[in-house]
């Protein structure tokens, strides 16, 4: 027993002081399952150790504000770009040439971080209570009484966030406001994030819901017969919202080189690859062999609204507005 | 007069000694730097702003729900536990030792665990239906919420009755019967009032529980104060606005605790008479055997079967893709933090218990109720503070394995008060004083009459911090050293990308390791008080 606690001190101790020059510090809001893999690679072509620190994307915000300038931490990954923003005054700039090799759709105007993948915005729908005729052309539809309570949403989610910033942007303050409280009047079902909204429909709890476009994959592949579907919106929809997560060096690292290869790792042709086949999500970059089962990038290029992810950087106004509409 | 003049006038010998009156100052000032950090945060507001934050109506809904939701738990918990506890000791219901066994290893069952395996007992991948293929509702809100936790939460009012009635002299109930009472007068007049410090306890720290948890409340959909403060940092990154609502909580958390110390001062407990006491005589249950038998099975059918089905039955799913040696190394880390966590709380425990019992006084008074708050701050907050103080005057301990450590200490002290508390009342001074007359210094008479029957609610107490420490999520999740990943980390990081089947043996794992412990808890319990009792040996 007592040589466990002391194997165990030992460990402690050790990750505690491990800490040296070839090291690069990510905190990363990404979950390991998907980043494990990738990080080993770049540990492997660099030479650089990374230590990672995984948590939520807004728990390990909070962490940077908290710590400031004191933070250990050399990249900040996160999983949605609301975060990005609002850690990019503690963000270093990224260099032209990496910006330059990121698709336009996904590029990131202030220069303060980079896109790492890409992702939409998606109806998710049961294949057991839903026929396709009664699938709703518009996001704007869902108010409409025959889907009274039978819509889940997640106010509390990042891209959910960053798709009413985007509904501000293009229809306006008053719109936006009008379909959440609508929305709300319709008896919409709040869930914790996306992966929940999809078993609540799996459950028999709700019909439709609006995620990300990646999740439904990792139930689907494990299970052919899971009774979900996704689908888009019309043409132009506000629903068919392109997304990003990201990643930047942070301002205070003294060890800006290794962070910068690490996000240049990341938009790697072999880290994109990786991405969009375990991921189930777009490459930033071109030259990469698309995912199978995804829509085409064209597809998503043509049907997606007007709205350039950069401009959705409010997020402040959408979290006063949800306040009082009463969702947060 | 002011305090310490009131403190000389009583008698030098009333004066605490230093070395009861030093852990306690450090305690004091640890509970405090979280509060201090949340006023700091929660005036950092714009002040045109702060209004609107702080006076909404939501904030009332949030106060109700949470308040509907402590109500329900404390009275499922002690509708469960309080007969349980009486079966396990008085009853002549057979095997004691393994009920009091089953009814407390669901302390061992994460919140979370406990909440998903209520959900997935209903889902489309839920065990009723993959299984038997039955559709049943959903639980979800209050009711949801409130099993969840009462499943995991009442072992531990279970724990503090069963020392209850152990402690207790039955020479006074006999009394009462042989003078005529019924059995039922004998429980309220007699029973109860005896009962209450250890109810009190238990309910103030499980009610405490229930305001800051907030993983089964998350999976339920339950809006409560917890839930808004997780909500303010997770979808706003605004720590103002979860100060506000962290202070919040602190002032229910105030108001219970004046509540819970103007109900138990002025009591006395430890018992008076001449000999030393017997044990009680286990009353026959007669017709009532089946009953008691089906009420127990039922209890941890629920409380434990179901999660260790519904684990079961995902692991089935995920063992093929299995890291052991993981696995192990998490444990190890596990045990690694936790370990000294639990030992160290219980060494700060028993001077502050000590300092409370034995020398009640406005600044005894403050650091136990401070302990407690410490306990009830949010943990997400409390991790917060953490941060914010180490980087601001001791940066050396940012995200060191020993400030993980003293943010356990810190944040589940207060749980390791109850059973040593519950200990030194029942034992009372006398037994010390005759030493002290024949003799021996304070410190002899202490070591030698009344620490050897500490030694087991202490265990208890350091066992309990353990479990509690071994489940906990925030805090680690945010002081850990970098690359200091524990079991709950790693069934956390599992579940919140929907890869439930590779969650389930980290939780497993939580349980079981957790599940040993409690065992060592039951063992220790079992001693302390009752094992210098002499009489047969049950």
């Amino acid at each position: 027993m007592n040589k466990i606690i002391l194997t165990g001190f030992g460990l402690a101790f050790g990750l505690a002081s491990a800490a040296t020059a070839q090291t690069v510090t990510v905190y990363s809001g990404r979950g390991e399952a998907l980043v494990g893999p990738l990080v080993a690679q770049f540990e492997a072509e660099t030479g650089i150790d990374a230590e990672v620190r995984y948590g939520g994307t807004a728990e390990l915000a909070a962490l940077l504000q908290e710590e400031g300038a004191g933070t250990p931490a050399d990249v900040f990954w996160a999983q949605d770009a609301g975060a990005l923003g609002a850690l990019s005054p503690q963000f270093t700039e990224q260099p032209a040439a990496t910006g330059e090799a990121v698709l336009d759709v996904f590029r990131s105007a202030n220069g303060k971080w980079s896109p790492t993948s890409g992702r939409t915005r998606v109806l998710v729908y049961s294949t057991e209570r839903v026929q396709e005729a009664d699938l709703p052309q518009s996001v704007a539809d869902l108010t409409d009484p025959k889907y009274k309570g039978r819509v889940a949403w997640a106010p509390t989610n990042g891209s959910f966030q960053a798709f009413v910033t985007a509904f501000r942007l293009t229809e306006g303050d008053e719109a936006a406001r009008a379909w959440l409280e609508a929305m709300k009047a319709n008896e919409a079902k709040v869930y914790g994030n996306n992966g929940t909204q999809i078993e609540g429909i799996a459950n028999g709890e709700v019909d439709f819901g609006l995620v990300n476009n990646y999740y439904l994959g990792r139930y689907t592949a494990k299970d052919p017969e899971f009774p979900v579907d996704m689908a888009n919106f019309a043409k132009g929809d506000i629903g068919n919202l392109v997304l990003v997560a990201g990643a930047g060096v942070v301002e205070a690292s003294d060890n800006k080189e290794s962070a910068q290869a690490f996000i240049d790792y990341l938009l790697s042709p072999a880290a994109q690859q990786f991405i969009t086949l375990q991921g189930n999500e777009y490459p930033v970059i071109s030259g990469v062999i698309p995912h199978a089962t995804l829509e085409s990038l064209e597809t998503v290029r043509s049907i997606s609204p007007a709205v350039d992810v950069n401009q959705i950087g409010d997020l402040e106004g959408t979290l006063t507005m949800l306040r009082d509409v009463g969702l947060l | 007069m002011t305090p310490a003049a009131a403190i000389r006038g009583t008698g030098l010998r009333r004066r605490p000694p230093l070395v009861l009156l030093l852990p306690a100052l450090i305690v004091g000032l640890g509970a405090i730097l979280p509060v201090v950090y949340l006023v700091l945060r929660a005036f950092d507001a714009d002040p045109s702003q702060l209004g609107g934050i702080v006076f909404r109506a939501r904030n009332l809904m949030l106060l109700g729900n949470t308040l509907a939701l402590v109500a329900l738990v404390l009275a499922l918990d002690t509708l469960i536990a309080l007969p349980l506890a009486w079966m396990a000791t008085r009853s002549d219901l057979g095997h004691k030792r393994a009920l009091a066994f089953l009814m407390t290893l669901p302390l061992a069952v994460p919140g979370y665990v406990m909440a998903y395996a209520l959900i997935g007992l209903s889902g489309y991948y839920g065990f009723a239906k993959v299984w038997f293929g039955l559709a049943l509702p959903p639980v979800r809100g209050l009711w949801g919420a409130g099993l969840a936790l009462t499943l995991y939460t009442f072992p531990y009012l279970f724990l503090n009755l069963r020392s209850a009635f152990l402690g207790m002299d039955p020479a006074l109930e006999e009394t009462a019967l042989s003078l005529g009472q019924t059995r039922g007068a004998v429980f309220r007049r007699i029973i109860l009032p005896q009962l209450w410090p250890a109810l009190a306890a238990s309910w103030l720290v499980v009610g405490l529980y229930v305001i800051g948890d907030f993983g089964a409340i998350a999976l339920m959909r339950y809006e409560v104060f917890s839930y808004a403060i997780y909500t303010q940092y997770v979808g706003a990154f605004d720590r103002t606005y979860a100060a506000w609502l962290s202070l919040a909580l602190l002032a229910i958390t105030v108001a219970a605790l004046s509540a819970q110390g103007a109900i138990l001062r002025q009591s006395r407990f430890a018992r008076l008479g001449p000999g030393t006491m017997r044990t009680a005589r286990p009353t026959p249950l007669g017709a009532w055997r089946w009953p008691a038998r089906g009420f127990v099975f039922a209890v941890a059918v629920a409380a434990l079967g179901l999660p260790l089905l519904v684990l079961l039955h995902w692991m089935r799913l995920g063992l093929p893709d299995m890291d052991w040696p993981r696995l192990g190394a998490t444990a190890l880390r596990t045990l690694a933090a936790a370990g000294p966590a639990a030992a160290l709380t219980v060494a700060l425990a028993l001077p502050v218990v000590l300092l409370t019992v034995r020398h009640p006084g406005p600044f005894a008074r403050l650091v136990d109720r401070l302990a407690y708050l410490g306990y009830a701050t949010p943990p997400l907050a409390f991790a917060l503070a953490m941060v914010f103080f180490t980087l601001q005057a001791a940066p050396f301990l940012y995200q060191s394995y020993a400030l993980l450590v003293l943010a356990y200490v810190m944040s589940f002290l207060a749980l390791a008060f109850g059973p040593i508390r519950l200990a030194l009342l029942q034992i009372g001074t006398r037994q010390e004083e005759a030493a002290r007359a024949l003799g021996a210094s304070a410190a002899r008479a202490f070591s030698r009459v009344v620490l050897p029957r500490l030694r087991g609610p202490m265990a208890a107490g350091g066992l309990l911090v353990f479990v509690m420490a071994a489940k906990e999520l925030p805090i680690t999740y945010l002081l850990a050293p970098t690359g200091f990943t524990t079991l709950s980390m790693n069934v956390f990081s599992r579940t919140s990308e929907g890869m439930l089947a590779e969650a389930a043996p980290f939780a497993l794992a939580i349980i079981l390791f957790a599940g040993l412990f409690v065992g060592l808890i039951l063992r220790y319990e079992g001693s302390g008080v009752g094992r210098t009792r002499p009489g047969p040996r049950r």
